[in-house]
């Protein structure tokens, strides 16, 4: 599907690239999310989307410096991720794929915590219990199964439609249009579908996949693809903070509720490479660029609040802000440095494994057959 | 006094099951026609009448989508017992075995314990069509993270499947398809070994002779024949194939200097290769002869009207017996 067939379906959009605010009739549902929204709440989504793309500068820079072994940038999906990140209730679970950042910063996930698994200190290691954000699932759509299991459990312990907004949870997993196509998303939609889970499939549509247009991943449009299964999908404009917020809240509400699953397709583009390594100037042309440039999600809402009367100010706090996160981040991974050898043999096992212990011991020694030498 | 009662493997592993799901309701049965059918085996058989449909019940034919949520269903507290109807159908979950399931605690540095169980009844000789009949272990034993077991009896079976469910880690329990008729007695009050220990089943001097699940029979027939011609066999049963009880296997070959490895995988890169290299690295100035493997021969699983023909028996062990005495 091409850009310009994006704009022939049915899709939830509440800015107009001028930063008009306008909702058609039949989405009330999702604008009655907006009209509780405070004038603070569309300051933090503004500041956390910058926020969100000054990280996102400064991890390439640090790759280029070879401080990172590989950055996923994610600019352009930041009203994606900001929208559907606040949309994510306080006991709710999230299951991302690798390019959520922006999901992170909404949830205070550490940034730390991703770059070090970029610098390959780790592969991951935060607590997904603490923090409710799982870890980055490298292996595309594995993340979705692990999310609707989850949402399985959430429904037996009877954590769902209680009414009681301290108890009831739901979970909402991210994955892209690539991620589609593999199979562990469509069992994760029958598997969803048949248990009635409290969850949201949220899928940003960035139309690539590495080099592969999102034309050879599908033949219809993605928010189709979970109505076989018994899923049923909407789509939203996913440069559009206030939609992605909206529409994200109100699944999850329902999913929370008792109302089951819903798949959400975010209609966005991956400004940038698919990371580092790659070099889209091969598969993609200029013009395709510019024309979602001219659909960038922080100039668009920029606009709005400029309409609404937000100053320069604010906006010159927000690039201060994010100059100064991008300063912390920077020296903080320069402090990162290499994790001793241990860490490779440790949380293998949950018990003691005697293949762990005697090759751990054998490295040790040999390692230590060395000291003394060269000196 | 000990309590022992007779019964099959199959019988063993449900009601091991049901003990497990009665000590911990956290735990859960679920997979294909486990329900009401009770499995294709019938290892469930009984277990939804006891426990209800939150505890057991049918999940989509679908194995990626099996393993999948009962890591998912980990991550939320939940401890799983997942059924794959026959060892040629776990392919579609090998993802998620391997790249999810072994590797989450490492991932999480031990945030995420990954409390599930894989039944798998494995092996051939029951007359099959294809994809009926394989031993697939190897491909696992090879993957960090991953526990694998194999009961060769009906108190084994008892026990061990208590034992994997206990465990904070993913744990493959394959299952001796083409022995789950055979009958024993199964001490109730009492666990034999430790999960990851092997046993010796019979003792002797000759030579040793390591076997794991459906070739513990063969070669316990094996080792009669021998007797006959007073040829002492030692027969170690591994029970745990990853890890492998060295210790055992080791001692063995110090007093006997022989070892003969029997299973019915095909030998190249087996559970029965690493035995050997490793046997020859721990014990190399004990051994009298090079370890020597049985196994199934390295050709596709062969239709059922060969497989007596692929499947070692005890005479092929005894020829292997025969070369490592030679020596």
């Amino acid at each position: 599907m091409t850009a310009q067939d994006a704009q022939r379906v049915p899709m939830v959009q509440m800015l107009s690239i001028e930063g008009e605010f306008s909702v058609a009739p039949e989405f009330a549902d999702y604008a009655a999310y907006i009209e509780r929204l405070t004038d603070a709440d569309y300051l933090k989504f503004y500041r956390d989307m910058a926020i969100m793309r000054r990280f996102d500068a400064e991890a390439t820079a640090l790759q280029r410096q070879g401080q990172l072994g590989l950055w996923i940038p994610a600019i352009g999906q930041e009203a994606a991720q900001i929208g559907s990140g606040y949309g994510v209730g306080h006991n709710d679970h999230i299951f991302p794929s690798y390019r959520e950042h922006g999901v992170a910063i909404t949830h205070g996930i550490d940034l730390m915590s991703i770059l070090k698994m970029l610098r390959g200190v780790n592969h991951g290691g935060w607590n997904p219990d603490e923090t409710r954000f799982h870890l980055y699932a490298i292996v595309l759509g594995t993340q979705a199964l692990h999310a609707t299991g989850y949402a399985m459990g959430v429904a037996f312990d009877g954590k769902v439609g209680t009414g009681n907004k301290d108890e009831d949870l739901a979970v909402i997993t991210y994955f892209g249009d690539g991620a589609t196509a593999e199979g562990d998303v469509s069992e994760s939609l029958l598997f969803a579908a048949i248990n009635q889970t409290p969850q949201v499939f949220f899928c940003q549509n960035n139309q690539w996949a590495i080099s592969s247009n999102v034309a050879r991943q599908t033949k219809v449009p993605l928010y189709l693809r979970g109505t076989g299964f018994g899923v049923p999908g909407i789509q939203v404009d996913g440069n559009d903070v206030l939609a992605c917020y909206a529409v994200t809240a109100k699944h999850m509400d329902d999913a929370r509720a008792g109302l089951g699953p819903t798949f959400i397709e975010a209609m966005t583009y991956r400004i940038g490479a698919h990371t580092t390594s790659d070099d889209p100037t091969k598969y993609r042309d200029s013009a395709e660029v510019e024309y979602w440039q001219a659909r960038d999600p922080l100039a668009r809402f920029e606009k709005f609040l400029r309409n609404r009367g937000v100053e320069q100010a604010f906006f010159d706090e927000c690039a201060a802000h994010g100059d100064k996160l991008a300063a912390e981040i920077r020296e903080a991974t320069f402090a990162l440095g290499n994790p001793p050898i241990e860490n490779m043999f440790q949380h293998v096992y949950s018990q003691p494994h005697p293949v762990i212990a005697e090759q751990y011991a054998w490295l040790n020694d040999y390692e230590a057959s060395f000291e003394g030498e060269g000196n | 006094m000990s309590n022992f009662v007779e019964m099959s493997i199959a019988k063993a592993i449900n009601s091991g099951l049901a003990k497990a799901m009665h000590d911990n309701e956290k735990v859960l049965v679920f997979g294909e026609d486990v329900a009401e059918l009770g499995g294709v085996f019938r290892v469930t058989e009984g277990l939804l009448a006891e426990f209800g449909p939150k505890r057991i019940f049918n999940s989509p034919i679908a194995e990626s989508g099996i393993i999948g949520t009962a890591i998912g269903l980990a991550m939320r507290g939940y401890s799983s017992v997942t059924e794959i109807q026959f060892d040629g159908f776990i392919f579609p979950a090998f993802n998620q075995i391997t790249t999810q399931l072994a590797k989450l605690q490492n991932r999480s540095e031990g945030y995420l314990t990954m409390p599930v169980v894989i039944r798998v009844p494995y092996g051939g000789g029951i007359g099959a069509v294809e994809h009926h009949s394989e031993s697939p272990e190897a491909y696992f034993a090879h993957t960090a993270g991953l526990r694998i077991v194999s009961p060769s009896n009906p108190n084994d079976a008892y026990w061990m499947i208590q034992q994997a469910v206990a465990s904070s880690d993913p744990i493959m329990f394959f299952e001796p398809k083409r022995r789950y008729w055979q009958k024993g007695p199964v001490n109730l009050d009492e666990a034999p070994l430790a999960l990851h220990s092997a046993r010796v089943l019979r003792e002797g001097t000759s030579a040793t002779v390591v076997c794991y699940g459906p070739m513990v029979t063969v070669a316990l027939q094996a080792a009669e024949i021998a007797a006959e011609e007073g040829v002492s066999l030692e027969v170690i049963d591994l029970r745990s194939i990853s890890p492998i009880d060295f210790g055992a296997i080791v001692e063995s070959v110090k007093k006997t200097g022989r070892l003969v490895v029997a299973q019915e995988a095909s030998n190249f890169v087996s559970v029965g290769s690493e035995i050997a290299a490793k046997v020859h690295e721990l014990a190399f100035y004990h051994l009298e002869a090079p370890v020597l493997r049985v196994g199934g021969f390295d050709v596709p699983y062969p239709p059922a009207k060969l497989e007596e023909r692929f499947l070692p028996d005890a005479d092929r062990i005894l020829d292997a017996v025969d070369r490592v005495l030679a020596y």
